[in-house]
């Protein structure tokens, strides 16, 4: 009686399981980015993986009870069997190959940036976001951690022309022109970071002292929340931003009342008002 | 069971039997094994109740001294983790500060990774299995085995110790990044992470001391006639886990010295220039990948260094209680030592989206998933034991049941997390936390258990109590079943990890919260459930079923000591000779449907053992 109990027990936790898959709310965000074949990849994994899942425990809970303890049950006695062995082997092998292929396809079209993406840079700090966009020379102006104060919040090179018409997002939201690609460069100037968009699937740490980046496309308008995904200290939870994906007239309207570094140096001469730099969290 | 020992007894049998030290000829063509190589060990032999249980020399004492403290700081651990589901199920409540929370899930997660499983699985079952399976009196070094075990206890305090400083034990993540480690914005910044990092080093130092023994035990004190081959699958995982942890701890050593040299002394090994709380600090230069590359060449294999004795025990377990041999023996022993091979190559699957150059993903994915193939093998075999077998549903073969499914769901969300692609969306996500507690954290717990209810009678010579058994069984597989698989979910979702509070996020569906809830709850059961197990335990011990002399009817010398529990020096006067493998089982034209390792052939004449 015990082994039909515990082979029953054992079946029944692979269909709540798959039953859990199928019919629980909980499911991913609706993409809003080009990376719809991250997806696609998880999809195709899941298919495989649970196949092998509900094939391996199906095929142990029958045995469970096909082969339940009897006194006079002889075990079979079989030490090896290289045919089957060798026939398991290579399967597995092509299932793994179905499932790492399309993914490796994937990344690289996650690693190669396309060559009119825009360059938006974010900056992490602990425990909050900024930005810059390069200006009309569409190149961003160099910038170094040492050179951050509370006057240039950026750590612009002030010998660097390029820097001069940046455009600086300071403690506001991103904005985002819907199917234009941007390029994202990333930089901390304390410690870890990591750029994440639930609905935008991308994700790449921040990492003082580099430059790291990721690329994508804004495939839908909407309010998007940023958050943090790499541990950076007790505020960690709470480093929370807002990216907007706007139709081009609301993007460029958003654009034209950002400042430029070099009014924001200007400004600064003219008020002596100091940018803060880091803000605590109350 | 080789080919190369068949061989030896062709070649051999007659100048036995013309030595004329046997008495009948045709026994001795097949009975024959090697000749002592090397004289009896000699032993230390204790002579007041602090030799004898304190500071014992004896490895199968230094095991369970390794095992109790190994189990109560994983207790600490486990309590930690409550307290942690409270907060993150009833944020209102106001249970833990931020600052709190992450000391504790840093603490929790060091604990159950190092000190509870590295030291139980290495320290614990190692001491205590390795000289009894393979048929030695005791470790090679006894007096450093001893060294190991209180080394190991002065990592323990020392990590302890770092709850009762100023600023509190390190909030670090139990991965320790720099540059946060050691900057003001984490707690235990200054004199948590100091110790965490010292405690490392001592634990290092202690575990080199254990695994030089371990491992020169079993290449050099195996009785008589048993070859390598013919181990219990339990010694290779250990033999190959104690190979890893000897290679990859050197890495943690090094990163954590150099990382204590950045905190104390202004090195910049790993401290890039920086801006802490609106000051530019002095650092300037370091890398904070590096640290994250020593890190994780240690962590990568340090999975392995916990999977490998578990998966090893649990063949062994299963192969008793199916009364069966392990399915493809050969096999399994080449998938441990390749699994323990590859995972040298696997451990930047641990950083696709850490900003190293994203070149390495495409080499990483792929061999991390070529590891998936061994891996594999392995499980089918575990299932291809049970096919055809008698199957005795005591509470060690409960507990290897539940280990496969737990076992089988975490590896297969890890080939989600290996495939580079998946990865990015799903890194630092709750998907991550489900995944490892799956794979690294229930699955090897529940082989703990396994192995505790199948040897128990060695170590006290009582059983454990069946009944209390089966309700830890249920709770204890169903609950943590019940804990991780939804949490998989959460990080579909996108929830990320180590948030102290979600907040009633856009893209959070409340219901997601309310999940917590659940989770949080089955948490408390399953760890309530434990005291059940402690309970049994020490009733047990004291006053438990006694047990007869090899209560399961397995082959391995563990068994078979003439003394039960195993008396000083393990096997009395003579040491076993071992003629077989540990897996006759069923073997067609024996008597009994086992034949233990020391039974020579000719004493099983009508038994037709297979030659592999």
């Amino acid at each position: 009686m015990f082994p039909l109990i515990v082979a029953h027990i054992f079946v029944l936790i692979i269909v709540a399981s798959v039953a859990f898959h199928f019919w629980s709310p909980w499911w991913w965000t609706p993409v809003a980015s080009n990376w719809g074949g991250m997806d696609d990849t998880i999809l195709l994994t899941f298919w495989v993986t649970g196949a092998v899942f509900i094939a391996v425990c199906l095929f142990m809970a029958y045995c469970i009870w096909r082969y339940r303890y009897q006194k006079d049950r002889k075990a079979e006695y079989k030490p090896e069997d290289k045919k089957l062995e060798f026939h398991l082997t290579w399967l597995t092998t092509l299932g793994v190959i179905v499932m790492l292929a399309p993914g490796l396809v994937v990344w690289h079209k996650y690693v190669t940036v396309p060559e009119d993406a825009l360059n938006v840079e974010v900056v992490a700090y602990q425990w909050g976001w900024k930005y810059r966009l390069p200006g009309e020379d569409d190149i961003l102006g160099k910038t170094e951690i040492k050179f951050i104060s509370d006057e240039n919040p950026f750590g612009l090179n002030l010998k660097d022309p390029n820097g001069k018409d940046d455009i600086l997002v300071d403690s506001g939201d991103l904005h985002l022109q819907i199917d234009k690609p941007v390029k994202f460069l990333l930089r901390s100037i304390d410690v870890l970071h990591n750029f994440y968009v639930p609905q935008f699937r991308g994700k790449m740490d921040m990492v003082p002292g580099h430059v790291t980046y990721y690329w994508l496309t804004p495939i839908r308008t909407g309010d998007f929340e940023v958050l943090c995904a790499e541990f950076c200290g007790v505020g960690h939870y709470a480093m929370r931003g807002r990216v907007i994906v706007d139709d081009e007239k609301n993007y460029n309207q958003w654009l034209a009342q950002q400042i430029t570094f070099e009014k924001m140096l200007a400004q600064n001469k003219i008020d002596n008002k100091s940018l803060k730099l880091v803000k605590n969290i109350e | 069971m080789s080919d190369e020992f068949e061989h030896k007894i062709e070649t051999k049998a007659d100048t036995i039997a013309d030595a004329g030290s046997v008495t009948s000829g045709s026994t001795a063509g097949i009975d024959y094994v090697p000749a002592h190589e090397r004289p009896d060990q000699e032993l230390y032999h204790s002579h007041s109740w602090w030799t004898t249980y304190v500071f014992s020399q004896d490895a199968k004492y230094i095991g369970i001294q390794y095992a109790l403290t190994a189990i109560g700081t994983g207790l600490i651990g486990l309590v930690l983790s409550w307290m942690m589901r409270l907060q993150l199920a009833f944020p209102g409540l106001g249970i833990l500060e931020p600052s709190s929370y992450y000391q504790f899930i840093t603490m929790h997660g060091m604990i159950m990774v190092i000190y509870l499983l590295t030291a139980l699985f290495l320290g614990g079952f190692g001491n205590l299995l390795i000289p009894l399976m393979c048929g030695a009196r005791d470790m090679a070094f006894p007096y450093v085995n001893m060294i190991s075990y209180w080394a190991f206890l002065l990592a323990v305090i020392i990590l302890l110790a770092s709850f009762f400083v100023p600023g509190g034990p390190t909030g670090a993540g139990w991965t320790l990044y720099p540059p946060q480690a050691i900057t003001s914005g984490t707690p235990g910044s200054s004199a948590g992470i100091v110790l965490m990092l010292i405690s490392l080093c001592v634990f290092v130092a202690g575990f080199t001391m254990g695994g030089l023994n371990y491992i020169i035990t079993m290449l050099q004190s195996r009785a008589r006639g048993m070859t390598l081959m013919r181990l219990p699958l339990t010694c290779w995982g250990i033999f190959t886990a104690t190979v890893l942890a000897l290679l990859a701890f050197p890495a943690l050593l090094v990163g954590c010295i150099m990382m204590t040299l950045d905190s104390l002394l202004g090195t910049s090994f790993f401290m890039p220039a920086m801006i802490s709380m609106g000051e530019h600090l002095s650092y300037d230069g370091g890398s904070p990948l590096l640290f994250q590359h020593l890190f994780w060449f240690f962590g990568h294999p340090e999975v392995y260094i916990i999977a490998l004795p578990a998966f090893g025990i649990i063949s062994d377990l299963i192969s008793v209680h199916a009364r069966k041999n392990i399915f493809g023996y050969r096999m399994m022993v080449w998938a441990i030592v390749g699994i323990g091979a590859l995972s040298f190559f696997v451990w930047a699957h641990h950083m696709y989206v850490s900003g190293m150059t994203p070149w390495f993903g495409y080499f990483f994915a792929t061999t991390t998933l070529i590891i998936a193939v061994p891996t594999a093998i392995k499980v089918y075999n575990w299932v291809l034991t049970l096919w055809r077998g008698n199957i005795q549903l005591t509470l060690p073969m409960l507990f290897s049941l539940a280990f496969i499914v737990t076992f089988v769901n975490g590896g297969l969300t890890g080939i989600f997390l290996g495939n580079v692609t998946v990865d990015v969306p799903l890194s630092d996500t709750y998907f991550v936390v489900a995944h490892f507690h799956m794979v690294m954290g229930i699955a090897p717990i529940l082989v703990v258990f396994g192995a505790i209810y199948h040897w128990f009678p060695l170590i006290t010579g009582r059983m454990l109590n069946e009944g209390m058994g089966r309700i830890h069984f249920w709770i204890t597989f169903l609950g943590s079943y019940a804990i991780y698989f939804p949490m998989h979910y959460q990080g579909f979702v996108g929830v990320p990890r180590r948030y102290f509070e979600i907040y009633d996020s856009p893209y959070i569906a409340t219901s997601t919260l309310h999940l917590n809830v659940f989770i949080t709850i089955a948490a408390l059961i399953v760890g309530a459930a434990q005291l059940v197990f402690l309970f049994n335990l020490i009733y047990s011990a004291r006053a438990g079923e006694k047990s007869e002399k090899n209560p399961w009817k397995a082959n391995s010398l563990e068994w078979l000591t003439p003394e039960m529990p195993p008396g000083h020096g393990n096997f009395g006067k003579e040491l076993p000779v071992v003629y077989r493998w540990a897996y006759d089982f069923n073997v067609p034209g024996a008597d009994k449907d086992y034949i233990p390792q020391t039974v020579p052939p000719s004493e099983v004449r009508s038994a037709k053992v297979e030659k592999t």
